[in-house]
């Protein structure tokens, strides 16, 4: 159906830009795909009473609620119709608006997969839908230290492909200046203190002795790693020597009064460590750096042009020391994460990845913090959500998890394609 | 990311690469401070490492608290706890036949791997996906291995065949994807690391793989049909993917070097204009770098899986597919520099473990001389300026001007 329109439209209209053709190719396609999902989640389901929470687990004093689901069901597969219909007929408007149909598709869609994954529960219980969002902060806090960090260093034209390497030594050091010091929050300076270090490193290599940077990054995850998993098998078993090195304090959630009981996205924004308030504002600091100070935008130019901001007058390599060492001091606080932030005790590769994950937002994000946290957000929304749906046994665990990187594969591929990294990231500048 | 062959100077213009690389085989004067420095980094992470041995030993911290009134005791103290450590390493690692063959054995994977990884940096590809086509090749292959049932000659050959098709399938995606699409390699390779170790878990949870009548996610051996055969000379025991390994390199080596195709690859590493312009399709030598580095990739799971008849199990595939992209960056993105490379790290990791036995000294050391090494032999006037070593040359290991296209 959607070929046959396609042609029948080019006969009428003379005059057709390629591109727009394949937007409409494009749109008919997801749209009718969203549409034939959710007429198979609606078909497969008999039961559509559903229990949810407004909080983050369910307890006496807040218990479940039950509801019935089938409404939004239709009404999400009538937004996914009225789409389609638009599409095929090609008047899917374009600016916010569009913006705006995309997103309720997307809403449809996901909310239709939610209720097929919670619908039809046999059993003593049924696992109730939470509220994701408590999750999706926490989860999404060390990814956004390292991409803002990331940002910071790419937009000043240094690659920071060692964002991996931070978070690790930062959570090492972390753990252990929090059980040094009996606090947890000596173990958030700990980590800046070590992910500075990993920065200094990087920025000797990088800036004064010109290695490739992509390498340099490399092969710093692999000296974290090895001094890491090194340190902590020196960390004697013995409980007395133990306690002060790698049994560290966890940070208390701290409910900012009147605005936690907010519904939904209180306990999310206002229910959590003082980590996460650093994060938020490490975000806005960053980007106002970046964007509205003059030490933004020379290190925007250095980014760019570095040439053309020597002739100014721009000491290019000190901007870019500069940018390298504030991003570690982010990065070591989103390395901190892993130890004082949620677990506490250092294990070999604390981080997992993530510094990786982190470096996939920075590029996702187009080299911009607001984009970067956002999707940090996405991906910390992936995991919360991959973590709940592992309750139920209607998609295999290992798949679910497998879905926040192939999200990530299709969205670089798909729709960000060619992103345009600053100018001179990565290249090295002699004055 | 603009990746170029060993340059003797940065910044060198293309014509003088050529020029360079002919002279560097013939006049010892070209090659010898490439090697110089090469020792020089070797030495520099000796010396941190000898360091590091020293104060994490216990009877060198405790000489350590008198060294006021009796220093000298903690310098010969540190000086055993270096000797002991290192010459345990050299011993692990080459001290007999049998150290020889496990070495060997070691590094046959590294090797296989790390030529993926140097294919795709001649292309201008970052290759971080080693980890994730070893583990679908292991994957292919082992499946192949465990539960067809064919003559021994035949099911050898169609399990290796299994192995080399399915990575390089996964390696070919992301080659295809930025040449399709721009999708950056260092991205899409990280991400199909990630899916590759949930295929491999997933696949693990099924019956089909797992041992029969085991409910752990491990998975029966191969059958002796599809191993390796063993070569046994003497105290010297190793299977036959040693010397394919060997042969990887061997092939590897003509094809960048001799063949046209490799001619190809190369100019479009250095200059994926330039080559673009020149008539060569930039898409074509992307994915197919990238085929090519899968393939090795599957090369080196299948050491695992049908040289060792390792059983597949999520620890199965280790750290070789990130070692992968050390060795490759050791040996300068050239194919005998990654063998040799990968012989070194194997070398390393088997005598780590009888360093941590024979010294006590922990084997995540040598990971930690690894990461120095490398960083080091990346950073030729660091070692040049504190070994006042005056000649010029012996430059940098694989030049990368940023993100790229």
């Amino acid at each position: 159906m959607a070929v046959a329109n396609a042609i029948s439209d080019e006969g009428i209209v003379d005059v057709r830009d390629r591109t727009d053709i394949r937007r409409q190719a494009k749109l008919v396609s997801i749209f009718g795909l969203v549409l034939l999902a959710l007429i198979a989640f609606y078909s497969r389901i008999d039961d559509f009473h559903i229990v949810y929470t407004l909080g983050e687990r369910v307890i006496k004093d807040d218990p479940a609620k039950e509801i019935n689901a089938q409404p939004i069901m239709i009404v999400g597969i009538v937004v996914a119709a009225l789409a389609l219909l638009l599409a095929a007929v090609n008047r899917v408007p374009k600016g916010a608006l569009g913006a705006l149909g995309y997103l309720l598709v997307g809403v449809a869609f996901f909310s239709g997969f939610i209720i097929w994954c919670y619908a039809d529960q046999s059993g003593a219980f049924s696992v109730a839908i939470i509220n994701p969002f408590p999750g999706t902060i926490r989860l999404a806090t060390p990814l956004i230290f390292g991409a803002i960090a990331g940002c910071l260093c790419e937009r000043a034209g240094v690659i920071n492909i060692a964002i991996e390497g931070q978070f690790l030594m930062g959570a090492f050091f972390a753990a252990v200046a929090s059980s040094m010091a009996y606090s947890a929050e000596m173990g958030l300076v700990g980590g800046i203190l070590a992910g500075v270090a990993i920065a200094v490193l990087l920025g000797v290599f990088a800036l004064r002795y010109q290695v490739n940077q992509v390498v340099l990054g490399v092969v710093l995850i692999a000296l974290a790693t090895g001094l890491t998993d090194f340190l902590l098998s020196q960390v004697p078993d013995d409980p007395d020597i133990k306690k002060y090195l790698n049994e560290p304090l966890i940070l208390e959630r701290v409910p900012i009064s009147g605005l936690v009981n907010i519904p939904v996205i209180g306990p999310a924004l206002f229910n959590q460590t003082i980590l996460v308030y650093i994060m938020y504002a490490s975000v806005v600091f960053v980007t106002l750096l970046l964007f509205q100070t003059t030490w933004g935008l020379r290190a925007r130019s250095v980014g760019e042009h570095p040439k053309a901001a020597d002739t100014v007058g721009i000491k290019v390599n000190r901007i870019r020391w500069q940018a390298v060492l504030l991003g570690g001091a982010f990065a070591g606080l989103g390395g901190a994460y892993f130890t004082v932030g949620s677990t506490g005790t250092f294990d070999s590769n604390a981080s997992a990845g993530n510094g990786f994950i982190a470096l996939a937002a920075v590029i996702m994000g187009r080299w911009n913090p607001v984009g970067a946290t956002l999707a940090s957000l996405l991906f910390g929304f992936c995991f919360t959500l991959q973590a709940q749906l592992a309750f139920l046994d209607k998609i295999p665990g290992e798949l679910l998890r497998a879905s926040p990187y192939l999200i990530t594969v299709i969205a670089v591929a798909g729709s960000v394609g060619r992103v345009r990294p600053p100018a001179a990231d990565g290249e090295p500048y002699q004055s | 990311m603009t990746l170029q062959a060993p340059v003797p100077t940065p910044g060198a213009e293309p014509e003088s690469v050529e020029r360079a690389a002919k002279a560097e085989l013939r006049h010892p004067a070209s090659w010898l401070p490439t090697v110089k420095v090469t020792a020089g980094a070797f030495l520099t992470a000796l010396v941190i490492g000898a360091v590091v041995i020293a104060l994490s030993d216990d009877d060198v911290i405790e000489s350590l608290k008198y060294f006021g009134t009796y220093p000298w005791d903690s310098f010969t103290r540190s000086w055993d706890a270096i000797w002991s450590s290192y010459s345990a390493l050299v011993k692990g690692a080459v001290g007999s036949s049998n150290a020889i063959a496990s070495t060997l054995d070691r590094s046959a994977p590294l090797i296989c791997a790390g030529l993926g990884v140097t294919l795709a940096f001649r292309a201008g590809l970052f290759n971080i996906g080693a980890q994730g086509q070893l583990i679908i090749g292991a994957l292919c292959a082992g499946y192949v291995g465990f539960t067809w049932n064919l003559p021994p000659f035949v099911h050898l050959v169609v399990a290796l065949v299994a192995g080399l098709a399915s990575g390089a399938l996964w390696g070919a995606i992301p080659g295809f994807l930025k040449a399709r699409t721009g999708a950056h390699e260092v991205i899409t390779t990280i991400m199909f690391n990630y899916l590759a170790a949930s295929v491999l878990i997933y696949a693990l949870s099924h019956d089909t793989f797992q041992r029969p009548g085991s409910d752990n996610a491990l998975s029966p051996k191969v059958d002796d049909s599809a191993a390796f055969p063993r070569l046994s000379i003497g105290g010297f025991d190793a299977h036959l993917g040693v010397l394919i390994a060997l042969l990887a390199g061997a092939a590897a080596w003509w094809l960048l070097e001799r063949s046209t195709w490799g001619f190809e690859l190369r100019a479009v590493g250095a200059n994926a204009h330039a080559s673009r312009t020149a008539g060569m399709s930039v898409a074509k030598v992307y994915t197919l770098a990238m085929l090519l580095a899968g393939m090795l990739a599957g090369l080196a799971a299948t050491m695992q899986v049908l040289g060792n008849q390792n059983s597949l199990s999520a620890t199965l595939p280790g750290s070789i597919g990130f070692d992968a992209i050390t060795v490759a960056l050791l040996g300068r993105a050239s194919p005998l520099g990654t063998v040799l490379a990968g012989l070194l790290f194997g070398a390393m990791s088997v005598g780590g473990v009888a360093m941590q036995a024979g010294a006590g000294t922990p084997k995540e050391l040598t990971d930690v001389l690894q990461a120095l090494i490398v960083l080091f032999v990346a950073a030729p006037a660091l070692v040049k300026g504190m070994l006042r070593i005056k000649e010029s040359g012996g430059g940098a290991t694989v030049m990368a001007k940023g993100w790229g296209s």
